[in-house]
């Protein structure tokens, strides 16, 4: 390689590692307000701060969705598996809303560490599958649930 | 090997191969693309959760996959142009750029039309959308600096610096979704693992991705042929070439 290109080649080099490590000191530094969300153990440590329009995003907690049949008022707990977060919003929730789904809800805190939420928003997965697939896993499921408590029975049974 | 790299820079050599492999691109692409696009919209089986709108990912994914490659695609020719002066390298940048807008404001486009039954939002301030944005922003620009310079050289620099400058926006916006909290789900399609979605979901998701790719290296040829031919307007093989009607 001629002594030349040598020489600009290393200086484009130099150019995008220095590039490189400003805009990741920069993406770092702003890490918290890149963050789309407060996970709930973040909020359970009192990192989000109370009374702030801030997000709270996890899955809903399973059997913790309780429907006011008066009005459009929905009460539910979102968790992320270590702590959870108990969120209040009235209002018409997305089609993909339902327990187990992802959600990420804008609202504040208030001081008792309930989240009162303006907006809920559905988080897809990246899984896809065919409505028979899932279905065929359902009966697998309950099918092997039954067959141990079955089996739970029958142990106790002898 | 140098030898090669040096003969690719020559735009008459590159305008012959290109006349020789465009409708080989063209063919395989077009019918890649529209078998995998009709058997992903049409035939593939619907999502257990949202239905018949996933489908929107036959065009969102191959659209966000090539803008993305469109722009690392750019920066090894603006890495060619600030090294080796070569012209060719430059032609490719200016060719592809509009293309690569275009894609990335599909992408853009698509994922607002589907983040709104799914999400309940047409648009959200997250990282992915937000880094997806800028590269639209960068594609703009580029376009922009190259059309505001005159004089073919210099024009050439300022956009290839300007092109490699961005390019450390691609990994931002492939690893988004996994550095920080976003909306925006993660990868389906990953190199190491296998695809988060049964065969008949990603075979036509794969086709219409290739059939992309080389749609666009058709439209990357015919767009630097035409810039050749202005730029080159003066030259002996051009004006030969016009003469006997473009059958070089």
């Amino acid at each position: 390689m001629h002594p030349v290109r040598k020489k600009r080649l290393t200086i484009v080099l130099f150019l995008l590692i220095g590039l490189s490590i400003a805009v990741a000191l920069t993406t770092y530094a702003l890490r918290q307000n890149i963050n789309l969300f407060y996970d709930p153990s973040q909020i359970a440590a009192g990192e989000a701060p109370v009374d702030v329009r801030i997000r709270a995003g996890g899955m809903v907690q399973e059997d913790s969705v309780i429907r006011d049949p008066e009005s459009l008022k929905v009460e539910f707990k979102v968790t992320d598996f270590t702590s959870s977060v108990l969120v209040e919003y009235t209002g018409i929730l997305p089609d993909l809303f339902a327990e187990g789904q992802g959600v990420v809800a804008m609202g504040r805190l208030d001081g008792e560490g309930r989240f009162m939420a303006d907006q809920v928003l559905a988080k897809h997965d990246e899984n896809y599958m065919p409505p028979e697939v899932n279905d065929a896993l359902e009966k697998a499921a309950s099918l092997r649930a039954a067959e141990s408590t079955g089996a739970a029975e029958s142990s106790t049974g002898y | 090997m140098w030898q090669f790299f040096h003969k690719l820079g020559s735009p008459k050599w590159f305008y012959d191969i290109a006349t020789r492999l465009m409708p080989w691109l063209f063919w395989i692409g077009v019918s890649l693309f529209m078998a995998g696009v009709v058997w992903g919209l049409a035939f593939a089986p619907p999502d257990y959760l949202q239905g018949n709108s996933y489908r929107i990912i036959f065009i969102h994914v191959p659209s966000a996959f090539l803008a993305q490659s469109v722009y690392i695609m750019m920066a090894v020719a603006a890495v060619v142009t600030l090294v080796w002066r070569m012209k060719l390298a430059d032609v490719f940048i200016k060719s592809a750029a509009p293309v690569g807008a275009v894609l990335t404001f599909l992408a853009l486009f698509t994922g607002a039309v589907w983040g709104k039954p799914t999400w309940g939002t047409w648009w959200i301030w997250d990282a992915r959308l937000t880094s997806m944005l800028i590269l639209l922003f960068l594609y703009f620009g580029a376009i922009a600096l190259g059309n505001a310079i005159s004089d073919e050289k210099s024009s050439a620099r300022a956009v290839a610096v300007l092109v490699l400058v961005g390019v450390v926006n691609i990994p931002i916006i492939k690893y988004s979704v996994e550095w920080w909290n976003t909306l925006h789900q993660p990868a389906t399609f990953k190199l190491t693992e296998k695809p988060s979605m049964p065969a008949e979901m990603w075979v036509p998701l794969l086709m219409a991705v290739l059939g992309l790719y080389l749609l666009f290296g058709w439209l990357a040829c015919l767009r630097m042929q035409t810039e050749i031919l202005i730029r080159e307007g003066r030259t002996r093989w051009v004006k030969a070439l016009v003469q006997t009607g473009g059958n070089a």
